[in-house]
């Protein structure tokens, strides 16, 4: 720690910190555009000036200037710095003018009023009038994609996204042409960025140049109703805040969470917005003569209670899909299993991961904070930069800081970091547990749906418990064993159980023609249940799940009920109501209530809280937000002693289309437009 | 006036022989492992005893500079010598002579200081417009190589490679950092300081960047001794420059000189005198085209040195002495050496890309007279609003011939804004090359 001044207030901070931090720390508010924490510095906005005693007679970039390299005053006297002389006063309304002279003056239509660094700092920091009397610049606008608007005559040239975009996202597609005030930003040959993560250059834009597309003039940042919550888009539940107009999401902003997101989220998290509302399910439906007819919940829910009591407990079953809130899943279980079938399955793709084998065997062991931590990476039938991106940046980052060997099993795809790469399949994995070790202490062992999701998953989680066992990634300190999820209500389902019972069928034989004559279907859309038995969906889009059924009770999405979900570290989450679900839809936890009531046997709780006192009752580590229940490592000990007999077979992709992977996304024409231009990606690399 | 025995640079004019041959009849690689033998210490601390300051503008002290690169090798970082031979500062002529025909003393040069660095290897940096420079210094190196007199087993007994790039012709690219950026590949960008290159440089290594006439001087002034550099020139002003003169003189040239010989005499003895006599002189600007000009009452005495120019606050910069007679118009000169600043700023930072074109703008109309007398305070308020305030000294070096201007010619632009507010033409007048 390293004493200063700044105004002759004396901090204590840390000798890395730049002088910004130092006068943050001190309470001295230092304007800044291009300084941003988690990118690199580059000092070339030149707001943030202040000035140094015993320096130059000049100002320094106080982001620029770290605080060991100033100099101690005469007889050890701390160094000072100064925020509000005359001098600074000066250079920053010098810097305020040049940046707004060839800036339009277009603030009334342009979409970051009300949040723009730039008019934000222009009244705290800037002068009162203008003296440029030429003409302003004009830029071009510029096309780098579907989802970041361009108005480039705005841009001040902060480089922010470019830095971004070569340092977090590991694409480097945007860069400036031109020099001088004849500079431009954008991506080579004005084609679309390429980054999964590229929605985030909009909010480190400080101005109206980089803005989301999807919400072009749709509305003013103070009419908003903002709700703080979480994504379901993937298994990481990164913090988000849904601003709302009216009954209308408009958009999805991250919010800061260092151990999940930090401040970046995924496109998909971000852009979904647009499929909340297009497909949507909001009245209940009955199958009569082949067609889905509408109808009134009571007419619905008969339906399913006829139809219920006519079945026999063992021909009844149960299916979770991605999206489905603790609440749905712990109420649905009640419910199939008071009826006496222990066919359930929350498992729609086929994973082999189980409860049973403990609950490290399916947890992100080592948490995505511990990505941070590690010291070499195995990556096991995954692509995390399309399962989850948000992560990926995180080993990115950990990556560039150095001595962090990677190594990859299964699809050899741009993870934008260099890897050493094993092989595509289970031989290759076998081969890693028997090679020599590396000395690593703290491997992080991901383990990805694409070498579970198949036949042989468990001896392959057998391998990978064996992988981590013996090559650093299990001991006292450190357990790396890390199951890298795609649905975000997985975890959750396998805590609470929603897996087959004694002589149950899973996922993949509930959905076979003839198993079984009822299915309750709460969301899942992955998996296609052949014809012959009477099907019940319980969901919010009119996707795969909904034309399959014979009745629909229209449910409510993420976004538009209070629910509780565990990321794939084992997080436990409440996401908040932002909105009301459209029309005659319910929240569906509320929806399976009222079908017990139908079938004359009530669930025992009547409200929401009644139901989570209910869960922690038999679930304790479910209600306790944000914490991490406990898995015990000594469970990896016995998976690692199961057979582990793979097969020959090449893993293969957990996902195929980043932008499509369940209902909401779908149903988004953002998405659709992101994923036509991934696949023309694809086709023109193959050519 | 310097005597020729005391000259340096003795085929300055390309009229001996160029090559390797020629160069050693002159006394160049005149064993130069005596030199060598002296030892890394004993070398910087020569060079700090002769004086010499860096003849890229900046006038810092090169045995200093060289004293800052670490003393014990690291394997993983190797230190470098990078030679700026970037030389596009408008007026500036000297480095393409010595690399056209002189280049053994920088060969040689660069090795007796890289060796008192302790690098291995060493990159000139060309700039791209200079061709035939880099072609024949090409040639030169060639030839030492074969000569054995620099490589990686040469007779000197230190492993030493001379590379040679030639940058793209930004005029940017001759600061150092955006050199070193240049020479990594990247775009020629200017870093910020802290760290400065002796510490993290090229290819985040020990770098130190020297103008090419600093190194070229450094064997002879081992060979003739510190004291002998020393007793060239004033204290602290010391040694034989190169001044390349150019502008409104009988016979502009470029001509090795003692430091601080007066402007009149520089001007008298190698350039036949101001065209139409010292009476007709303006204006000088005498460090090329970045420092601020000094009227000619000033100048005319002036001892040309770094010292004596600073009092009069202009600089000696690169030593390129412009001379202008009453003839010129001197606003349009300073407009368009403004248009030379906004055309090359990088882009990077604020103050120099929004406000290297505001200048320009403000100051071409200035010239024609289309202003009001208030901007002109405004002008000054602006250029002052850019110096100091930017990453590199492209900001400061923008900001100074319009300050330099409206120091001294004030009068000259409202009197042109007066007669224009007095017949007031609608179209500005386009000027040709602009």
């Amino acid at each position: 720690m390293t004493r200063i001044l700044v105004d002759g207030v004396e901090v204590d901070v840390p000798a890395e910190y730049t002088l910004l931090q130092a006068c943050e720390e001190a309470g001295a508010e230092v304007p800044r555009f291009c300084f941003h924490e988690r990118l690199s510095i580059a000092g070339n906005c030149r707001m943030c000036l202040v000035e140094v005693k015993g320096g130059p007679p000049k100002p320094q970039a106080s982001c620029a200037v770290a605080v060991k390299d100033l100099r101690p005053g005469p007889d050890g006297a701390p160094p000072e710095v100064f925020t509000k002389t005359p001098m600074v006063k000066k250079a920053r309304e010098g810097v305020m003018e040049f940046l707004l002279v060839n800036h339009p003056l277009d603030c009334p239509i342009c979409d970051q009023g009300g949040e723009c660094d730039l008019q934000d700092q222009a009244l705290a920091f800037g002068g009162d009038s203008s003296r440029y009397a030429e003409n302003k610049r004009a830029v071009e606008d510029k096309y780098i994609g579907p989802l970041v608007k361009t108005a480039m005559t705005r841009c001040i040239h902060c480089t922010r996204c470019v830095r971004f975009t070569a340092e977090i996202a590991g694409t480097s597609d945007m860069g400036a042409v031109g020099r001088g005030e004849d500079m431009e930003i954008t991506t080579y040959l004005q084609t679309a960025m390429t980054s999964e993560l590229q929605g985030n250059v909009t909010d480190l834009c400080p101005v109206g140049a980089l803005l989301p597309k999807p919400q072009n003039f749709r509305a003013r940042p103070w009419e908003y109703q903002k709700t703080e919550t979480i994504d379901v888009q993937d298994a990481l539940g990164s913090a988000i805040r849904v601003d709302a107009r009216g009954r209308e999401v408009i958009r999805i902003l991250p919010r800061l969470n260092e151990a999940v997101n930090e401040e970046w989220i995924s496109d998909k998290t971000r852009q979904v917005v647009d499929g909340l509302k297009a497909q949507r399910l909001d009245r209940p439906y009955i199958r009569e003569n082949g067609r889905l007819r509408p109808a009134s919940w009571q007419e619905a829910l008969a339906a399913v209670a006829a139809k219920t009591k006519a079945t026999k407990a063992e021909k009844i079953g149960a299916l979770v899909g991605d999206l489905a809130a603790l609440e749905e899943i712990f109420a649905l279980k009640l419910l199939v299993e008071g009826l006496g079938s222990a066919n359930l399955d929350a498992r729609q793709d086929g994973t082999k991961l189980d409860p049973r084998f403990g609950r490290a065997s399916y947890l992100f062991n080592a948490t995505i904070a511990g990505v941070d931590e590690a010291d070499s990476l195995l990556i096991v039938g995954s692509n995390p930069r399309k399962e989850a991106p948000v992560l990926n940046a995180r080993i990115r980052k950990r990556w560039l800081k150095g001595h962090f060997p990677i190594s990859v099993i299964g699809e050899q795809a741009d993870l934008t970091y260099d890897y050493d790469y094993l092989g595509a399949g289970p031989d290759a994995l076998a081969r890693f547990v028997e090679s020599a070790p590396t000395g690593s202490a703290k491997r992080l062992v991901l383990i990805g749906q694409g070498a579970l999701a198949r036949p042989d998953g468990r001896a392959i989680l057998a391998l990978a418990a064996q992988a981590a066992k013996k090559h650093g990634g299990l001991s006292d300190a450190w357990n790396g064993f890390s199951v890298l999820h795609t649905a975000a209500s997985r975890v959750g389902a396998l805590d609470l159980g929603f897996t087959p019972g004694q002589g149950g069928l899973d996922a993949a034989d509930i959905a076979k023609a003839g198993a079984l004559d009822l299915v309750f279907n709460l969301g899942a859309d992955e998996i296609a249940i052949e014809p012959g038995a009477f099907v019940v969906y319980i969901g919010t889009h009119g996707d795969k799940g909904a034309h399959r059924a014979d009745v629909i009770l229209p449910g409510a999405a993420y976004t538009e009920k209070f629910g509780l979900y565990v990321n794939t570290e084992g997080r436990v989450q409440e996401a908040l109501r932002a909105t009301f679900p459209p029309g005659d839809a319910r929240e569906d936890w509320a929806i399976l209530r009222a079908l017990s009531g139908a079938l004359g046997a009530p669930l025992p709780f009547d409200s929401q809280k009644q139901l989570r006192a209910k869960l922690g009752e038999a679930h304790p580590h479910l209600l306790r937000l944000d914490q991490i229940g406990s898995a015990s490592a000594a469970d990896l000990e016995a998976v690692a002693l199961q057979p582990a007999t793979a097969w020959k077979d090449d893993f293969a992709p957990a996902i195929t289309d980043f932008y499509l992977t369940n209902p909401i996304a779908r149903a988004s024409a953002t998405m659709a437009e992101c994923s036509a231009l991934a696949l023309d990606r694809l086709k023109q690399a193959a050519e | 006036m310097l005597a020729d025995k005391d000259r340096i640079f003795t085929n300055l004019y390309g009229i001996g022989d160029k090559s390797l041959a020629g160069a050693r009849s002159r006394g160049a690689w005149d064993n130069t492992k005596a030199l060598l033998e002296l030892g890394r210490d004993k070398i910087i601390q020569e060079m700090k005893d002769s004086g010499l300051r860096g003849r890229g503008g900046a006038g810092f002290s090169t045995g200093l500079k060289w004293s800052f690169m670490p003393k014990t090798p690291d394997p993983l970082r190797p230190s470098y010598l990078v030679i700026n031979a970037d030389e596009s500062e408008p007026g500036t002529c000297k480095d393409r002579e010595i690399m056209r025909n002189d280049p053994q003393t920088l060969i040689e040069g660069a090795l007796i200081a890289s060796f008192a660095m302790g690098a291995h290897a060493s990159y000139i940096y060309v700039r791209g417009e200079f061709i035939a420079e880099r072609i024949a210094l090409q040639k030169a190196i060639d030839e030492a190589y074969d000569a054995k007199l620099i490589g990686k087993d040469n007779i000197h007994g230190y492993p030493f490679d001379l590379y040679v790039h030639h940058g793209a012709g930004a005029y940017i690219c001759g600061e150092e950092t955006a050199l070193i950026e240049s020479l990594e590949g990247k775009k020629g960008m200017p870093r910020l300081k802290p760290p400065f290159p002796a510490n993290v440089g090229l290819y985040g290594c020990p770098t130190t960047v020297n103008n090419v006439e600093s190194i070229a001087v450094a064997p002879t002034i081992l060979r003739r001794g510190a004291s002998w550099f020393a007793g060239i020139g004033k204290p602290n002003n010391t040694g034989t420059k190169l001044f390349s003169i150019s502008g409104h003189v009988n016979k502009p040239c470029n001509v090795e000189e003692a430091m601080s010989i007066p402007f009149r005499e520089l001007i008298d003895r190698h350039c036949g005198g101001v065209r139409g006599g010292s009476d007709n002189l303006l204006a000088v600007i005498p460090g090329g085209s970045s420092v601020r000009l000094v009227p000619a009452d000033q100048i005319i005495d002036c001892p040309m040195d770094f010292d004596s120019l600073v009092k009069l606050g202009s600089g000696l910069g690169t030593a390129a002495v412009i001379v202008m007679d009453k003839s010129t118009d001197i606003i349009r000169a300073i407009a368009r050496i403004s248009y030379f600043y906004k055309h090359e700023s990088c882009g990077q930072c604020t103050p120099c890309r929004e406000g290297t074109g505001w200048m320009w703008r403000v100051v071409t109309r200035m010239a024609e007279g289309r202003a009001h007398k208030r901007e002109i305070d405004m002008l000054f308020d602006v250029s002052k609003q850019i110096e100091g305030h930017t990453i590199c000294a492209l900001g400061d070096a923008a900001a100074w011939p319009i300050q330099g201007l409206i120091n001294h010619f004030r009068g000259e632009i409202e009197k042109r804004i007066d007669r224009y507010a007095a017949n007031p033409h609608p179209d500005p007048v386009r000027v040709a090359a602009e």
